[in-house]
């Protein structure tokens, strides 16, 4: 039985390919960090002091005295909190009616829905942009928020989650005099936390990393959410105050969302794995 | 319609309503008007003129889309097998309880939270030569820094790399769930026949995996024959195009020279691309092959 026991162990071979992994994993990451801490002067140079001492915060504290990166962080925590609130409120809606109301055209309607899932962004993303132009939406945050508020995604899974829940519960609830909205408000929303718990964490950071439509709506400086003006950042490189400051930004941009993500890794990735095997 | 009927679209109405009025006006619209704007000369200022088929003819002999069309199937060939075999047997590897293989599963999907600015970033100075990692790395075997993004045998490969480094988490946690679905007993009788390693993986663990398989392949063909931003800001496509996936030229076609109608035509074309895509191994994923 010795194979059955080995297949709950790491092997010493495996435990070596997953470090040297590991290693091509997290070496990208401690570069970036090093970098960070380095004066631009110095960078300057050589960057090759990276590797040694001495370091410093200055960078951070460039960042933290006054610079737009704040205000893109804000705009990003505004854009995506107002997507994930929409998104939960317009599909646990949506989702309720199609999996417990009667009405003419319903199976019509959710197969209009569920065909949404095949169009990728691409193909509407040009006719989205015109469109927001004619109706002066760009540079807004409700012309950030809008368009994550339209995917179909959210309605199909919360109607699945629905169908999930035991009918003799409304049956119940309605012998008692319950309106349909009492109903659905006290008795089977409090029920589907689980299922807002996973559909908020997906679109919280689908819209907080998402890059295309920021890009081409947002393109006031002010307007930026982090995603767009790191890109700026980068792209005007050549000009900005040194490597350090901006590796500094690349940092200060990623800790938000790795601190979120090592808060609620069994979340993330439930939410992300059941988002895809949809 | 009769009363009932139109009392119980009345009562439905408050529930399907909202979402029902965001998705046809911002995305059922958008997709048709899309097409429609792919027959017309259009500038950003509302502008159209009719223009039948040209967008189409001008797409077929344009050496540009050609290139970018052959750079986007050369990024999806060379991310979607690497990717899969990599998360694989990671994910092989990582089955395990205890709080090593925990630790390791946390650090490997790490990469898939960021976005992909923060990613080129990181991976700018891990490529360039007068900067970067592996440029360090060289100088200290001293050898000449090679300058990976800006030479066109290189630049795609490197952004290709770049883009496994950050999508290793999600088909890693997929296999992962699939290996869970296996029941336990399977590995004891295979155990008990003295089955070695490769034969247990071939011929159980690799059949057990099959529909995983499958949407791993689909999800990052998917993902690879939209991928954008990790070559905009890493190459900007270049050197001479060599590095520019169908995307960017969509983007460089609408914004850079505000050619509307041209690029909805070939964002249609992509479109019908990415369907073919999931059709067909949507059908891959359904039908049962007998060994």
């Amino acid at each position: 039985m010795k194979g059955l026991a080995d297949r709950h162990r790491l092997t010493p071979l495996a435990l070596a390919g997953l470090s040297l992994a590991a290693l091509v994993m997290v070496a990208p990451l401690l570069w970036t960090v090093a970098l960070s801490l380095k004066s631009n002067a110095e960078l300057m140079r050589d960057s090759g002091t990276a590797f040694s001492a001495p370091y410093t915060l200055e960078n951070y504290r460039a960042i933290l005295q006054g610079s737009q990166v704040f205000s893109w962080l804000l705009n990003s925590l505004i854009v995506s909190l107002g997507t994930t609130l929409g998104v939960l409120a317009l599909c646990s809606l949506a989702g309720y009616g199609f999996a417990r109301l009667e009405f003419p055209g319903r199976r019509a309607l959710f197969v209009l829905v569920l065909l949404g899932l095949a169009v990728p962004e691409q193909a509407v993303i040009l006719p989205r942009h015109q469109l927001f132009a004619d109706l002066g939406l760009h540079n807004s945050y409700p012309g950030l928020i809008l368009p994550g508020l339209a995917a179909p995604f959210g309605v199909f899974f919360m109607a699945q989650y629905f169908r999930g829940i035991p009918r003799e519960l409304d049956e119940a609830a309605l012998l008692d005099g319950a309106s349909r909205w009492t109903l659905f408000w006290k008795v089977l929303l409090p029920l589907t936390w689980p299922a807002q718990a996973t559909l908020g964490v997906f679109t919280f950071l689908a819209s907080w990393n998402d890059y295309w439509w920021p890009l081409i709506s947002a393109t006031r400086s002010d307007r930026f959410t982090l995603t767009v003006g790191l890109a700026s950042s980068q792209m005007n490189y050549a000009q900005t105050s040194g490597l350090g400051y901006l590796m500094a930004q690349a940092v200060f941009a990623a800790l938000p969302i790795l601190i979120v993500y090592a808060l609620f890794q069994k979340q993330i990735v439930g939410a992300m794995a059941g988002a895809a095997a949809r | 319609m009769n009363a009932l009927g139109r009392r119980s679209l009345l009562q439905a109405a408050p529930f399907i309503g909202p979402f029902l009025l965001l998705y046809v006006g911002l995305l059922i619209y958008p997709l048709i008007d899309g097409l429609a704007l792919s027959f017309h000369r259009a500038d950003p200022f509302g502008g159209r003129a009719f223009a039948g088929l040209e967008n189409y003819a001008r797409l077929a002999s344009d050496p540009v889309f050609g290139q970018a069309l052959g750079n986007t199937f050369k990024y999806a060939v060379l991310v979607v097998p690497v990717l899969t075999a990599i998360t694989l047997a990671l994910a092989l590897a990582l089955n395990k309880p205890g709080r090593t293989a925990s630790v390791f599963r946390g650090l490997f999907f790490s990469s898939s939270v960021l976005s992909v600015t923060i990613i080129t970033l990181i991976w700018r100075f891990v490529l360039t030569p007068d900067a970067g990692l592996l440029a360090e790395a060289w100088e200290a075997g001293g050898r000449e820094p090679v300058p990976f993004l800006s030479q066109p045998d290189l630049a795609l490969l490197a952004v290709a790399v770049a883009t496994i480094w950050w999508s290793i988490g999600l088909p890693m946690m997929l296999f992962l769930a699939g290996l869970q679905q296996i029941p336990e007993d399977i590995f004891e009788a295979a155990a008990l026949d003295r089955a070695n390693r490769w034969t247990t993986f071939r011929r159980i663990t690799l059949p057990s995996l099959r529909r995983t398989v499958v949407l791993v392949v689909m999800l990052q063909t998917a993902a690879q024959l939209q991928l954008f931003g990790q070559a905009q800001l890493l190459t900007a496509g270049g050197p001479g195009g060599a590095s520019r996936p169908v995307v960017l030229f969509i983007y460089e076609t609408a914004f850079t020279r505000w050619e509307l109608g041209y690029a909805s035509a070939i964002a249609q074309v992509l479109f019908v691309l990415i369907l073919a895509v999931t059709l067909l191994q949507f059908r891959a994923g359904t039908s049962r092959r007998e060994p």
